[in-house]
């Protein structure tokens, strides 16, 4: 079957072949778009977490037959600028294999919250595992996010 | 398809000079912590620094100091490729006409393979090869030690996991389907799964005693005897096993996420029947290690398949795969006994080790050496008996994990000294003074600690570096309890399953010591070449440095590091990283903690080189280079029977404090604090290093609270991520870091390896305080809920 989706701001095309394939496999595999990663295909890990019409999900979860007509923003186009910067300048990418998840909850973060505390934070990253920071940079980087953007106009 | 010149990335990138402000203040603030600690834990420790010998000028042949120099934080080369998805990790990677490949693992622990029936598979549209092990076209065994494993079964299968046969492609359903089709005749066999039960009968890779001193006629005034476990950790990088094979001219390149490419290369190519030369390994992006890149995964299959379909077959193992397809943490079981006088200093210590090496050997052998050398931990006592084994079992293979034979003896000799420290009335911090190595002193090996600047002891002592790391806890308070704390900040969080009535609150403290670099008489090197020549326009005439090495960037900043040395060492702002393969020499393995000690060695001395032939050269005349073959000092193997010699490297401790609530009616955890004091000797690029310290705490945390591989009867029972719990962000508390820097005057810029050490320390810390909070003994890792409320004490 033939899945019309938005892209990053760009038209893209799908030919599936499998009602059951995933969104995240259509990206990857069949659009070649690798910036969501496959850490575990199961919604544990949060490393494949994209916005769809503005949600933020599991990419892994979602079937692309369920996506015709719908906005997709991967790590590509769901984060704006400063947060890419504040994960940078923090140290709050290691191996990154969970970062283009991460940075895509934390801009859903941040605009639904544009100062989060300590704990809003831990509750809206819960779903994204790290294995090589124990996170404590990526809160600085989300404080560090936060307050360049309040510093921007809106 | 990526660019073989730029995949993964590590090219030359603007440095950004030192981060910026870290916003830990702010976010410390609401933790409540003291202005002081806010300090220590966002900068090293400045007055701890010592000078080091032979760190080398600072300015190099331009005569400028560069930004973005050792002790700096620079940006990583490599990080803006990570936040903008285009870096190229192994599961990343696509080739033209690429066929997928998949493994067909046994779903026994033990069984004899009387037939495989491939035909069904082969006949399925789309299948381009299916093989067994009559089709490995060289040598039948692989490992990184003792090539004892089959690259596929030949007649046997002695663990759930291992692979049978292989099918490439065109796509990986296809794959999948036709590995379900490939019929195996088992006759299953009852596995040995028992390690204790193995050992006894001789079923070993490695026994190891130590024996000093006579522990059985030594009067001791109190003895406290414990059993302790520790259950299997798995290292779960994210980063799937995955790699591509692509046929050349000649041969095969292969793109890989290992630890260590030349030991690849020397495992792979005599299995393939192909000469090394045939043969290029080609790093890919790597998504996190921690030891489970060590062993061989997809490397040979892949090549197997590319061989005979003539087209580039990708493998990469699903979450469930992964579980299954690399070695783990050896789980332990440990009987110790400690006596001490009435003062509770150590008289003897007698300990008894079982680590489940699993199905085959992988590295069991050395981790045997470090669960046997650093048995009894940083502590003085002269008389021991230790004896510890590697044992052979139908369990998952056990080998690499950060820590390696450090971690799980740890658990067991910290508890220990609460132990004597409360039959004793003991404070925690004092038993450990009390007992503490000094320069001079003496592991149970009989290795004189060194490497210590002996002028820093206070007047008519030797130095100590533990007592130096313990009496630094005096500044840093325990974290009060808040007042008025909203109900998800307690144990069960926002399963609102407490209003505070059962919740207790505990402190405890673990000690780490762990070996740096490779032990025991290996002879570990690392290699770099350096070229320096005049750069183009680009960057702006200036001189260039290529540093060339093997080294594997994992996620720990080695990368970064290169290019903080070179700038140091040669003065230049312009440092490009070509990419890591075989075509550079052998750089050893990112384990061990070594790699800034080794191939930041190895950059070092090369542009050392480099920098001396620039003196008497213009650059104009054409470029300068070198090759350096960097190695430590040698080592010696254990004595067999003695367990002594003089077999590490480095030591490097750590010492966590852990602050626990814990739902004593529920059994439910939260660690509300972890502080850490380390030495790292020199802190090379200090946003990195903090990033380690915290990274390996949270292992140590998991180890304590919630990670293990579930086995029955040799049977994985939690192969995912649902059912294998790793520490989320809600999981962690804020970690508070006190660096020091008690510098190591024979290591590269005086550093010590920094990142297995917290992953030691933070396990014993955490148990600890869990038992403070409980008065329970708890002598198994991970603490579960159960053991903490069934037996509970009214």
């Amino acid at each position: 079957m033939r899945v019309n989706l938005h892209i990053d701001g760009a038209e893209a095309v799908a030919e599936i072949d499998r009602p059951g394939e995933s969104l995240l496999s259509t990206l990857r595999d069949r659009l070649g778009l690798t910036g969501s990663k496959n850490a575990c295909e199961q919604g544990e890990c949060g490393s494949c977490t994209v916005l769809l019409d503005g949600a933020p999900v599991c990419a892994c979860l979602v079937a692309t037959a369920q996506c015709e007509g719908r906005e997709v923003k991967t790590v590509v186009g769901a984060v704006p600028r400063p947060v890419r910067d504040a994960f940078v300048q923090c140290g709050a990418v290691q191996c990154g294999f969970c970062t283009p998840g991460l940075l895509v909850a934390v801009a859903d973060l941040l605009d639904r919250e544009p100062d989060p505390s300590d704990p809003e934070i831990r509750e809206a990253l819960a779903g994204n595992l790290c294995r090589c920071t124990g996170y404590e940079k990526i809160i600085d980087a989300v404080h560090t996010a936060a307050a360049t953007l309040a510093g921007e106009p809106r | 398809m990526p660019d073989p010149a730029t995949t993964p990335g590590p090219q030359d990138r603007p440095v950004a000079g030192p981060a910026p402000g870290r916003s830990d203040t702010a976010a410390r603030i609401r933790d409540g912590a003291p202005q002081s600690e806010k300090d220590a834990s966002s900068a090293p420790d400045h007055d701890a620094v010592r000078p080091t010998r032979g760190s080398g000028r600072l300015i190099g042949g331009t005569g400028r100091v560069p930004s973005g120099t050792v002790g700096q934080s620079p940006i990583r080369p490599e990080s803006e490729a990570k936040v903008n998805g285009a870096f190229d990790y192994a599961s990343d990677l696509a080739f033209p006409d690429m066929l997928w490949g998949n493994t067909l693992r046994s779903p026994h622990p033990r069984a004899l393979i009387r037939s495989i029936d491939t035909a069904a598979a082969l006949a399925l549209p789309g299948v381009a090869a299916v093989l067994t092990a009559a089709d490995v076209p060289g040598k039948l065994h692989y490992g990184l030690i003792e090539a004892d494993q089959p690259v596929l079964a030949p007649d046997q299968v002695n663990y759930q996991g291992e692979p049978v046969a292989i099918v490439a492609a065109e796509t990986l359903d296809l794959a999948r389907r036709a590995a379900d089709l490939v019929t195996v005749d088992y006759e299953v066999l009852e596995p040995r799964c028992d390690a204790d039960e193995a050992a006894a009968a001789g079923e070993y890779f490695r026994y190891q005693p130590v024996r000093i001193g006579d522990p059985d006629t030594a009067g001791a005034a109190v003895v406290v005897a414990r059993e302790y476990e520790v259950g299997m950790q798995d290292q779960a990088p994210l980063g799937p096993e995955s790699g591509v094979a692509v046929p050349v001219e000649g041969g095969l390149v292969l793109h890989v996420a290992t630890q260590w490419l030349h030991s690849d290369l020397d495992q792979i190519a005599p299995c393939l029947g192909l000469e090394p030369e045939r043969l290029h390994l080609s790093m890919a992006g790597i998504g996190g290690a921690f030891g489970a890149r060590e062993d061989l995964s997809v490397q040979i299959h892949m090549a197997m398949l590319a061989m005979r379909t003539g087209r580039p077959v990708k493998m990469m193992y699903d979450r469930a795969e992964s579980f299954l397809g690399h070695v783990h943490r050896h789980p332990a079981r440990m009987r110790y006994e400690h006596g001490a006088d009435a003062d509770g200093r150590l008289v003897y210590v007698k300990a008894r080790i079982v680590l489940d090496g699993g199905a085959y050997a992988s590295t069991t052998e050395a981790v045997v050496g470090n669960a046997a050398s650093l048995a009894v931990g940083p502590y003085n006592v002269e008389h021991v008996s230790v004896d510890a084994w590697g044992a052979r079992t139908n369990n998952p293979p056990c080998g690499a994990m950060r820590g390696f034979g450090g971690v799980q003896t740890c658990f067991a000799y910290e508890s220990q000294m609460d132990a004597l420290a409360d039959a004793l009335g003991l404070d925690p911090r004092e038993i450990r003074r009390r007992n503490a190595l000094a320069r001079g002193d003496k592991l149970i090996t009989g290795q004189v600690v060194d490497a210590y600047d002996p002028d820093e002891a206070p007047a008519g002592q030797p130095f100590s570096p533990l007592r130096d790391l313990l009496d630094r806890f005096d500044g840093i308070p325990v974290p009060p309890v808040p007042a008025g704390r909203d109900i998800v900040e307690l144990p069960g969080g926002t399963g609102n399953t407490t209003h505070g009535e059962g919740v207790r609150r505990g402190v405890g403290y673990g000690v780490g010591l762990k070996n740096i670099c490779y032990s025991e008489g290996f002879d570990d090197y690392s290699t770099a070449h350096v070229r320096l020549e005049l750069g183009g326009p680009e960057h702006g005439g200036e001189p260039v440095a290529y540093l060339h090495t093997a080294a594997a960037e994992v996620g720990q900043g080695h990368w970064n590091l290169q290019q903080q040395i070179a700038r140091t060492e040669l003065g230049v702002e312009h440092v490009v990283l070509l990419p890591n393969d075989t075509r550079a020499g052998s750089a050893g393995s990112s384990s061990a903690s070594r790699q800034s000690y080794m191939t930041g060695g190895a950059v070092k001395a090369a542009c050392e080189a480099v920098r001396e032939l620039w003196r008497d050269r213009d650059l104009a005349d054409g470029p300068i280079e070198a090759t350096r073959v960097f190695r430590h000092r040698a080592t010696k193997p254990m004595d067999p029977v003695t367990g002594q010699g003089e077999s590490h490297v480095q030591l490097a401790l750590c010492v966590h404090r852990a602050t626990v609530d814990v739902d004593v009616e529920l059994g439910l955890v939260k660690v509300v604090d972890l502080t850490c004091v380390q030495d790292v000797g020199k802190a090379l690029n200090p946003v990195a290093l903090e990033g380690q310290i915290h990274g390996g705490t949270a292992q140590g945390l998991g180890l304590a609270v919630m990670e293990e591989i579930v086995t029955d009867a040799g049977r994985v029972r939690n192969a995912s991520f649902t059912d294998y719990l790793i520490p989320t962000i809600l999981d962690m508390p804020p970690m508070r870091l006190r660096i020091v820097e008690n510098a190591d005057p024979d290591a590269p810029y005086g550093l010590r390896g920094a990142g297995e050490p917290p992953t030691l320390s933070s396990t014993p810390a955490i148990v600890a305080a869990i038992r403070d909070a409980t008065g329970l003994p708890l002598a198994r890792v991970p603490v579960r809920p159960e053991h903490l409320t069934v037996g509970r004490p009214s």
